[in-house]
C-alpha cells in the first residue's frame, strides 16, 4: 500500500530539500532497497519509520554519498548528487547512529574539527558553537573530553556539531537509540522546535512510534520498500487503524514485534 | 567551495592529528623506543664487527650508528604510515570518517589532508629521535638536518600512501596486524637500511636484487644523500613515483563502506 503525499503537484508547496526518487540498492545479490520514493520539505519532521534491517540506514548512506547508488536519483535542495557530486553535501547535517565523535578529544575540540571542515572561520565557528549548545544545554561541558559525557550527552553534542554550519536538511538516524525517556523527549522535542524555528527540512529514521507527532510527514519503510507515505491521520485512515502503531502493524504484517511502541 | 574552505578545512584535519598523536603518548614512546634499541643496543654491537667503506654519499669513513640512521627514520616513517592507516580503518570502521567523507569536499583532497597529517607526525616522532640520538653521539651534518626535510617529507607521503593503499583493500580491522607484519618487516630488513647494497650482493645474489627493487631501499638512499646535501636522482624517481602510484591507486580503492557492506550482505543489523 503507497500513499501519495497530498502536498504533492501542490503550486504553493514549497521545493522540496530532499528527494528520493526511484532509489534501489543491494548488497550483493541482496535486495536492501526497492524502488523507493519520498520527498523531504523544509520546515517539516519526516519521519522514516521502519523496523531494524528495513533499509534505513542503507538509504542514509546513499543520501550521503557514503554509498553510490546505482539506481533511481537522489537531489539536496534541488542538485542531483549525480550531477553535482560532493558538492550537495552542502546543506546537509547528518547524526549517524554510530556515534563519530573523537572520544579524545573535548566538546570544543570535536565542534572546532567539524567547524574546518566546513570551511567556517575560527570566530564564526566559535559563536556558532556557543549558541548550538546553549539551546541543547551543553554550554557548560564545552571543555569536556566527549569519553567523560553520557550517552545522553554525546548525542546532544553530535547535533550541535550537525547544526554549525547552518544546514537546510538534517538527517537524523535513530538519534535517541540507547537514551533514557526523558533525554529521548527533550531531543525530540529540540528537532521538531528547530525544524520550525529554522525551517530546516528533518528526515528521522525511528522504530519508535513515540517519537513522531501528529503533524509530522511519515515514509514506513518495510523490508527496503516504501509501504505508505503521508501524514500520520491519513495513514491511520486509509490503514483503518486507531492509532500508529496498529497502523504499521497493518503495514508491516508480523514484524511489528521488532518495533518499540 | 572556496580555496579558503580548503585552507580551512586541511588545517582542520593537520590540527585533529596532531591533537590525537599527542594524546597518545604510548604511540609516541614506542615510536622513539623502537628505532632508539636498534641504534643504541643493535648499531653498538655491529660497530665493531662491520666496517663501512667509503660510498656515496659519504667521504670518509663513518660509524655503523651513524650508517643506519637514515634506515632508521625511514622506519619510524613506515611504522607511522602503518599507523595512520590502521587509524584510519579504526575511524571507518568506528564511524568517525563519516563526518570527514560527508564534508563537501572532494574525496582526494580529503584523504590527502589525511595522509600529510600522518607525514605531520612522523616527522615530529623523526626530530624527536634525531634529537635523542644526537644525545648518544650520532652527529651528522649539521645543514643535513634542515637538507634532509624535503626528503622526509616525500619518502613520509611514500609510507602514508602505501599504508592507505592496504587500508583500501583490507576489509576488516582485524586483518591488518597481519597485514603489517607482512609489510613492515620484510621492506625494513630487505633494504639498504642495515647494509650498503654492494654488501648485500657479496652475501646472496637473489637477495641483492629484492633490496635493489624495494621502495624502501630508495627511500633510504634519498634520505640518506639528502643529510650529506647531495641528491640521489635515482632515489627521488622512484620515491617520487611509487607516491604517486600508491597515492592514485589508494584514492581510487577507497571505499567507506567497506566492512558495512561485507557485515550488511551477511544480514541485516541496524535500520
Amino acid at each position: 500500500m503507497t500513499m501519495d503525499d497530498t502536498a504533492a503537484g501542490d503550486p504553493r508547496t514549497p521545493q522540496p530539500v530532499l528527494s528520493v526518487q526511484n532509489v534501489s540498492y543491494w548488497y550483493g545479490d541482496k535486495r536492501a532497497l526497492d524502488d523507493v520514493s519520498f520527498d523531504v520539505y523544509p520546515g517539516r519532521v519526516t519521519a522514516l519509520l521502519g523496523p531494524n534491517g528495513a533499509g534505513k540506514t542503507t538509504l542514509f548512506s546513499l543520501i550521503t554519498r557514503l554509498f553510490d547508488a546505482p539506481s533511481g536519483r537522489i537531489e539536496i535542495d534541488g542538485r542531483a548528487a549525480s550531477d553535482w557530486g560532493f558538492k550537495v553535501l552542502g546543506p546537509l547535517g547528518v547524526v549517524f547512529q554510530q556515534p563519530t565523535l573523537d572520544l579524545d578529544l573535548s566538546v570544543r575540540q570535536n565542534l572546532r574539527y567539524f567547524a574546518a571542515l566546513r570551511g567556517l572561520a575560527r570566530r564564526d565557528a566559535d559563536e556558532r558553537m556557543e549558541k548550538a549548545l546553549t539551546s541543547l544545554d551543553m554550554q557548560e561541558r564545552i571543555g569536556e573530553k566527549v569519553r567523560a559525557l553520557n550517552g545522553g550527552h554525546r548525542r546532544r553534542v553530535e547535533i550541535a556539531r550537525a547544526l554549525l554550519h547552518s544546514p537546510k536538511l538534517l538527517l537524523l538516524d535513530e538519534p535517541t537509540i540507547g537514551l533514557d525517556d526523558p533525554t529521548r523527549e527533550a531531543i525530540v522535542r529540540h528537532i521538531h522546535d528547530l525544524a520550525v524555528a529554522d525551517n530546516i527540512g528533518v528526515l528521522w529514521a525511528t522504530h519508535l512510534f513515540d517519537e513522531v507527532e501528529s503533524k509530522d510527514a511519515l515514509v514506513v519503510i518495510d523490508k527496503g520498500r516504501v509501504v505508505a507515505r503521508g501524514d500520520v491521520a491519513g495513514i491511520e485512515k486509509e490503514t483503518g487503524s486507531d492509532s500508529l502503531a496498529e497502523a504499521f502493524r497493518r503495514l508491516t504484517g508480523d514484524r511489528v514485534e521488532e518495533v518499540a511502541a | 567551495m572556496t580555496f579558503l574552505h580548503y585552507v580551512r578545512a586541511f588545517r582542520g584535519i593537520v590540527w585533529r592529528e596532531l591533537l590525537r598523536f599527542l594524546q597518545q603518548r604510548e604511540r609516541f614512546l614506542a615510536a622513539l623506543v623502537r628505532p632508539l634499541i636498534w641504534l643504541i643496543i643493535f648499531a653498538a654491537g655491529f660497530r665493531a664487527a662491520l666496517g663501512i667503506s667509503i660510498i656515496p654519499p659519504y667521504e670518509t669513513y663513518i660509524t655503523y650508528d651513524v650508517y643506519i640512521t637514515p634506515g632508521l627514520l625511514a622506519m619510524i616513517q613506515l611504522f607511522n604510515g602503518m599507523q595512520s592507516s590502521l587509524s584510519m580503518v579504526y575511524d571507518r570502521e568506528m564511524g568517525s570518517m563519516r563526518v570527514l567523507l560527508t564534508t563537501p569536499l572532494p574525496r582526494w583532497f580529503l584523504l590527502v589532508a589525511r595522509l600529510f597529517a600522518g607525514v605531520l607526525v612522523s616527522l615530529f616522532q623523526v626530530y624527536t629521535f634525531l634529537f635523542v640520538a644526537y644525545l648518544c653521539g650520532v652527529e651528522l651534518p649539521p645543514w643535513g638536518y634542515v637538507a634532509a626535510l624535503p626528503a622526509l617529507i616525500l619518502t613520509g607521503m611514500m609510507f602514508g600512501a602505501l599504508g592507505m593503499l592496504l587500508s583500501s583493500t583490507i576489509k576488516q580491522l582485524e586483518n591488518f596486524a597481519g597485514i603489517m607484519n607482512f609489510v613492515i618487516f620484510p621492506m625494513f630488513f630487505a633494504s639498504s637500511a642495515l647494509y650498503p647494497l654492494w654488501k648485500m650482493r657479496e652475501g646472496s645474489w637473489i637477495l641483492y636484487e629484492i633490496c635493489f627493487y624495494n621502495p624502501f631501499t630508495w627511500a633510504v638512499e634519498l634520505i640518506r644523500f639528502a643529510f650529506y646535501q647531495k641528491m640521489n636522482w635515482e632515489a627521488l624517481a622512484v620515491v617520487a613515483g611509487c607516491t604517486a602510484v600508491f597515492l592514485a591507486l589508494s584514492v581510487w580503492a577507497y571505499d567507506p563502506s567497506r566492512g558495512i557492506q561485507q557485515r550488511k550482505a551477511m544480514g541485516p543489523a541496524g535500520g
